[in-house]
């Protein structure tokens, strides 16, 4: 908060940091903190009321758990093909809860990694897809002329290109492996949060306190960052949640159309191995239906929460608790 | 998502036009301009969008060239699969697709070509690319067609019912299903229907073809029959997955239209609640979900793509997957433009057509 006006009076902000919390009156940093405390307090209140993003939350949070403790549950081992312990094609026993693939490898130990890849894919695509859009939304709405113009009309050329198409072809284009997919996805999926962002940025900029901060001499990043992007954030933590689940899907399709790296095991890749090993004709619909569901379960889980988020920041929209 | 862009971005959009607009005129907003300078307005607004449309058009054209020379390896190479082939007949194989020539030749020679439907020969089938997508069109329209209008009806139909009767247990539960079935990837919806309809589980005996379009030895009416049994299971799959767009856009334009004071009057008039719904509440909701139904129409000829492979659909995404497992670049690219030209015209159609649905916004 500090601007140009200000610079008198600057040596006794360090004092006033130094000791955080014994004088909260005076710093406003501190009265920052604990607006932002309360901001949170007060959205976790009325996130609690609705049943179905606690669902998703709590879905969310045993699937996280999963993830992490994947390698103390089932050993590395139990993705090598060479060492696979079952006869390929095992239906469920007790053994393999799940079966076995074509190599013999337990499936149950395979969903369980592929949980990894999935929940990394899309959490990192999400990530860079949203970093993009944000950027591009705050610049674009704050300066104004032709570089908005010019910005506008990149995010409304991407916008039309078909998110599946072009994510396919650049899966094709470039070597498979992990950052290919997340970089496909995450530079595909961003236009809607750089639309989303402007809005947002453009209604925030036309505030009174805009024009006082611009008065006292904050410049353009001090806006950007300081004004605009925290008033922002709730917009694009709803639009993160919401475009993770589509990220999610769209690892799946491109590991089952064989475009992402056949070396690493992920639900969607485990859908395409069932299929090239006949599990369709044979009807072994134990082989397939657990990555599907597992896909489904997660991308759904999300969508529940990203619901929720965007019915708390905008009761209006009306979804039913 | 969309459901809460949409307002946002009208708004914005309302702002600059007030700009506008407002200056040289000085009439207040109930001063309707004279119907001619409506019209003109309008005709200026529709040729901004059909020059917009035709930009992109063009970008999309640009990229389709050059995102796919970026696949490392040589085309040739590829088409002759490692069988011995001498230098005379690589170098006739290069010419014979254009390969020889630098780049830039190469673009400028696909673009004018492309204006006149030429996109070049395909590499797998030795057959002009054009032929291949004029083939494959008809199966696409008639698989999409006929979920968009299935899926459309739905939509629409359970939106405005849930909407009707927001937050009771019938909502809750239609708006469950639907975002769960939106959140299964289509593809495995689409190996399971086969699993347990196609080729059945146990005793139930296969009631649905595995895939395909038809079995070849029909003829008439019984032809007919044949691709309708064959053509279930791909739409079953596309509006399970599809359907729940239309059903949350719908549902939220209801809901900002259930406190208005027409609906009051309406009631007032002692309409039952039922016409209530449907001759007032329901047409002006549809308002919002036009613009969807065009895009969706626009992108679900590319959300085919997975439906078509998993069912050995004889269309443009099953050979889009057939291209992309080559490389076959003229057919890739071709396909890639066709894709996103769907997208293009079907969001310009939208824009032009919206502001004749709703004289509010547009003029």
């Amino acid at each position: 908060m500090t601007t140009s006006m200000e610079k008198p009076s600057e040596p006794r902000e360090p004092d006033a940091r130094k000791p955080s919390g014994e004088v909260p009156a005076q710093s406003p940093r501190a009265l920052t903190w604990a607006r932002r405390r309360q901001a949170v307090a007060r959205f976790w209140r009325q996130y609690r009321t609705h049943h179905a993003g606690l669902a998703g939350l709590a879905v969310l949070a045993v699937i996280a758990l999963l993830a992490l403790t994947a390698p103390l549950l089932v050993g590395a081992d139990s993705q090598s093909v060479t060492n696979a312990t079952g006869g390929p094609l095992e239906e469920p026993s007790g053994e393999f809860p799940l079966g076995t693939d074509q190599f013999g490898r337990s499936l149950l130990a395979l969903m369980l990694w592929g949980t990894r890849v999935s929940l990394t894919v899309g959490l990192l695509a999400a990530f860079l897809s949203v970093a993009i859009g944000t950027l591009i939304g705050i610049t674009a709405g704050h300066f104004k002329g032709w570089y908005a113009t010019v910005i506008m009309r990149v995010t409304d050329w991407f916008l039309v290109m078909p998110t599946l198409v072009l994510a396919i072809a650049l899966a094709t284009v470039l070597s498979r492996s992990i950052w290919t997919t997340i970089l496909a996805i995450g530079v595909t999926t961003w236009p809607t949060t750089a639309r989303l962002v402007r809005a947002q940025t453009l209604s925030v900029e036309s505030r009174p306190y805009i024009e006082r901060s611009r008065a006292l001499g904050g410049g353009h990043g001090h806006i950007m960052t300081r004004h605009v992007l925290p008033n922002v954030m709730p917009l694009v933590l709803a639009q993160t949640t919401l475009v993770i689940s589509t990220a999610i899907l769209t690892e799946a399709t491109l590991a089952f159309l064989g475009l992402s790296d056949p070396t690493i095991v992920s639900w969607g890749g485990l859908l395409q191995d069932a299929r090239e090993a006949g599990a369709v004709s044979s009807g072994n619909w134990w082989y397939l239906a657990p990555p599907g569901l597992a896909i489904a379960v997660v991308a759904l889980a999300f969508t529940l929460c990203g619901r929720t988020i965007e019915s708390v920041l905008n009761p209006k929209l009306g979804v039913s608790r | 998502m969309s459901s809460e862009s949409t307002p946002a971005l009208r708004q914005g959009a309302a702002g600059v036009e007030s700009t506008e607009s407002d200056g040289p005129a000085p009439a207040g907003p109930s001063a309707r301009s004279p119907r001619s300078r409506s019209t003109a307005a309008y005709a200026r607004y529709a040729a901004g969008k059909l020059a917009g449309a035709a930009v992109s058009l063009f970008a999309v054209l640009v990229t389709s060239f050059f995102l796919f020379r970026l696949i490392p390896g040589d085309p040739v190479k590829q088409m002759t699969g490692g069988r011995q082939v001498s230098t005379e007949q690589i170098a006739a194989m290069r010419r014979e697709f254009g390969l020889d020539l630098p780049l830039w030749q190469q673009f400028t020679q696909y673009c004018g070509k492309a204006l006149t439907g030429d996109f070049g020969t395909s590499y797998q089938f030795r057959a002009p690319v054009i032929d291949k997508i004029t083939e494959a069109l008809p199966a696409t329209l008639l698989l999409t067609g006929t979920a968009f209008v299935i899926y459309t009806l739905l939509g629409i139909w359970l939106g405005a019912r849930s909407a009707w009767r927001n937050g009771s247990a019938g909502d809750r539960a239609n708006t469950a299903f639907a975002l769960t079935l939106y959140s299964v990837p289509s593809f495995w919806l689409g190996l399971l229907l086969i699993i347990t309809l196609s080729v059945g589980i146990g005793p139930v005996p296969g009631l649905f073809p595995t895939g395909g379009m038809e079995s070849g030895d029909t003829e008439g009416f019984d032809r007919v029959l044949d691709i309708a049994h064959h053509l279930v299971l791909p739409v079953v799959t596309l509006v399970a997955v599809e359907y729940a767009r239309t059903l949350l856009v719908m549902r939220s334009s209801l809901l900002d239209e259930m406190g208005s004071d027409y609906l009051t009057t309406a009631r007032a008039k002692g309409l039952r609640d039922d016409l209530v719904r449907r001759r007032h509440a329901v047409p002006n909701a549809m308002l919002p979900t036009v613009t969807l139904l065009f895009v969706n129409l626009g992108t679900t000829v590319a959300g085919a793509i997975l439906v078509e492979t998993v069912f050995s659909w004889p269309g443009l995404g099953g050979l889009f997957y057939q291209a992309l497992s080559v490389p076959d670049l003229p057919l890739v690219q071709a396909l890639f433009f066709v894709f996103a030209a769907a997208v293009i015209l079907m969001n310009t159609l939208a824009d032009v057509i919206y502001p004749l649905l709703d004289p509010r916004v547009g003029r």
